[in-house]
């Protein structure tokens, strides 16, 4: 027979050493994966984890991959950490885009120094604002808000579409399904020439350092602790919920809006259907394996992006089937979830003799 | 001082990604949109490089590439690591193909369905799919019992409308009651929209149901419904036997084979590719016997005049929608019309999405 205990004596040490097992499994299982698929596992990992960043141009991808997914996992940390399970930054990072994205092609001819402060701040409402959808809607009308956000993803998604396709679509396009091109001035500047990592990561790196101070130096950091350990203590202490609801969805959108514009003002150049390969989602893996910690979620945005341009390398020089980029960041997820429950859980095997059971 | 080191430094790191992985032997690859397994557009590319190798040639592909920020990389890792020749098959890698190809000017890179050749190693190549839908025009004209023909249509650009309108001319020439419904479903691949489009139409009344679209759902759909249907990009018979009249197929094999030769033996010069039944890059497959012996007799010959070019896809007189007059009696349509086409021929419904 197998009884199951909660452990109440877990080391935060190990609390925070998990992650890491699971990133040691997660390789371990690749490379049993690697073997079964007839590849050389040493060979394979070795063209997936460190063969990309082998040079100045593929760490700089490794930067420029990691800056949407640190920048939407540091937001959704308010949100999980406070109990409050917005599932939708995929749909915030998309309505951040288009509302940024549609005052860059407002000045789409213009130049000037003012013009990408502009489109970077409405980027940040477009997502605050498709935020707040859920967070109202939870502390009014009491819905579940991992529905209305989930839900609300394929709401701005399709209105992208709509938008790409019918009045934004660049006049100039043969009604191919993108805007036109932003002028310069609605660019990220990039840091080094020749190669694509852009200004957005300080918008990451400022995030950071915002969510370190708040979350553990202001009082709302102390209630939005309190209201994730439990919720009743929090309504005991006096913390008004409604509030605290409201501002960290608003924190988690503008975090997902800044990533979508950080997209279309950096590499991509323009709207399109395709601005983000589902970062939205990615970034919920992000904030778990850097247990919402602002420097774990740095960590763990470069080892997760770094699964994204291992598949790529692999599968030139192997030929890989891509996919496995995917394998491995659910391998994480699953192997970070199991440590977990080993830690706060005992499993016990007891040998019961026949007459014990009968009682 | 500061910034000329970092250049030199930068360059210096380029440089021994090169020197690392770069080596003599001629290589080709490949950048898709989709999985090889789609049994639609990437799966004929795929097909197509398929035939590189096996003409001796080592290649390289890199499936499910995103349209967004991710194909640069894609593409510059590929002209990186030692590709001598690289095929971009989606209409989305237009700009990043460009942008690579600036940076590398002795890789060669060939853009599918795409129009700009900003840099002399950049060609770009497509194929004439509208003379494919006149023969469909022609069988579905003769085939439909309720005069209304469902097409399936992905996004509203100038190769989506020529086949509407290609098809629509070759079925009014046999039928001239025929009428073209037409559902936007603005996306090239997803079966379950797709599967709803071709249910919508079919309860719209339409018998016979095509797609520009590259699952092969609206097919399965049309053989539970006990309608016609055609298939699109490869031969998907097997998915609804009974169903499918015949299916257009994409054969990049010949091209691809060409011009890999052509870069390996350095005789690869810039062009603008658009070919079609002549050369084989379009091609049909078997057609259903129970079109009648008759009908494919037709069709067949039909076929043969097209890709002899005795017969053309838009021959005068085409009027538009409000009756304006498009091609004169006994001209045809040039490319540049073709390429840039926009509105619909009389005898299509509806308005083509703004």
């Amino acid at each position: 027979m197998i009884k199951i205990e909660k452990r109440n004596d877990v080391p935060m040490a190990l609390y925070f050493f998990t992650p890491f097992i699971a990133i040691i499994l997660t390789i371990l299982g690749g490379g049993i994966i690697f073997y079964i698929l007839g590849f050389n596992p040493i060979e394979a990992l070795k063209f997936y984890f460190i063969t990309p960043i082998s040079n100045l141009y593929g760490f700089s991808e490794l930067l420029l991959k990691a800056t949407p997914l640190c920048l939407i996992a540091i937001g959704l940390s308010f949100c999980f950490k406070s109990n409050n399970w917005n599932i939708g930054a995929e749909g915030q990072l998309t309505f951040g885009a288009i509302v940024g994205g549609g005052v860059a092609l407002l000045f789409y001819n213009q130049e000037g120094f003012y013009i990408l402060p502009l489109v970077i701040l409405a980027g940040a409402i477009g997502g605050m604002f498709f935020a707040l959808i859920p967070a109202i809607l939870k502390t009014y009308f009491n819905t579940n808000e991992i529905l209305v956000s989930l839900m609300l993803v394929y709401v701005s998604k399709l209105l992208l579409d709509y938008l790409v396709v019918g009045p934004w679509s660049n006049p100039e396009g043969f009604n191919f399904p993108e805007t036109r091109q932003f002028s310069d001035s609605s660019r990220m500047p990039l840091l080094f020439e020749g190669l694509r990592i852009h200004a957005g990561i300080f918008l990451a790196l400022a995030a950071v350092m915002m969510s370190w101070f708040v979350l553990y130096k202001t009082y709302l950091g102390f209630q939005i602790k309190v209201s994730g350990l439990s919720l009743k203590t929090a309504k005991y202490a006096g913390f008004k919920g409604k509030t605290m609801i409201l501002v960290v969805f608003m924190i988690s959108g503008a975090c997902a809006g800044l990533a979508g514009v950080g997209e279309i003002t950096g590499p991509i150049g323009q709207l399109h259907r395709m601005i983000s390969p589902d970062y939205g989602f990615t970034a919920i893996i992000v904030a778990f394996l850097g247990r919402l910690n602002p420097f774990g979620i740095i960590f763990a945005s470069l080892v997760v992006a770094l699964t994204y341009l291992g598949a790529e390398t692999a599968q030139i020089f192997l030929q890989i089937p891509k996919y496995t980029g995917q394998v491995f960041q659910g391998m994480i997820l699953f192997f970070l979830l199991a440590s977990d429950y080993l830690l706060f859980f005992k499993v016990k095997i007891l040998n019961l003799k026949k007459n014990e059971l009968r009682h | 001082m500061y910034k000329y080191f970092l250049r030199y430094l930068i360059s210096a790191f380029f440089l021994l990604g090169l020197g690392t992985s770069a080596n003599a032997e001629f290589k080709v690859g490949f950048v898709y949109v989709g999985p090889t397994g789609d049994h639609g557009w990437t799966y004929q590319h795929h097909e197509g490089r398929n035939a590189v190798e096996a003409a001796g040639i080592k290649t390289t592909f890199v499936e499910s590439v995103p349209e967004g920020a991710d194909a640069e990389r894609v593409i510059r890792q590929l002209a990186q690591s030692g590709h001598d020749l690289i095929f971009t098959t989606s209409f989305g890698y237009m700009d990043p193909t460009n942008k690579v190809a600036k940076d590398f000017p002795n890789v060669k890179f060939e853009h599918a369905t795409g129009y700009k050749r900003e840099h002399s190693n950049v060609s770009t190549y497509s194929a004439r799919f509208y003379e494919g839908r006149t023969l469909l025009g022609h069988i579905a004209g003769k085939m439909t019992k309720t005069n209304t023909i469902g097409y399936i249509a992905s996004f509203p650009i100038p190769e989506v409308i020529r086949g509407i309108n290609a098809m629509t001319l070759a079925a009014q020439k046999v039928n001239p009651n025929i009428k073209t419904k037409i559902v936007w479903v603005f996306t090239w691949y997803d079966p379950g929209k797709e599967a709803e489009a071709a249910q919508a139409l079919i309860d719209q009344g339409a018998d016979i149901i095509m797609q520009h679209t590259d699952s092969t759902a609206p097919v399965q759909t049309a053989e539970k419904a006990g309608v016609w249907s055609f298939g699109q990009a490869s031969d998907m018979q097997r998915f609804a036997p009974k169903s499918i009249l015949t299916s257009i197929i994409d054969d990049w094999a010949p091209y691809y084979v060409e011009r890999a030769i052509a870069a390996r033996d350095g005789t690869w010069g810039q062009q603008d590719t658009w070919h079609g039944l002549k050369e084989g890059m379009v091609a049909m497959a078997p057609y259903n016997s129970a079109m009648g012996a008759d009908l494919v007799k037709e069709v067949e010959q039909l076929q043969k005049d097209l890709a002899s070019g005795k017969a053309h896809s838009f021959t005068g007189p085409i009027y538009d929608q409000k009756g304006n007059m498009l091609v004169a009696e006994g001209k045809v349509a040039d490319d540049g019309m073709l390429a840039g086409m926009s509105v619909y021929v009389k005898g299509v419904e509806g308005d083509i999405p703004k």
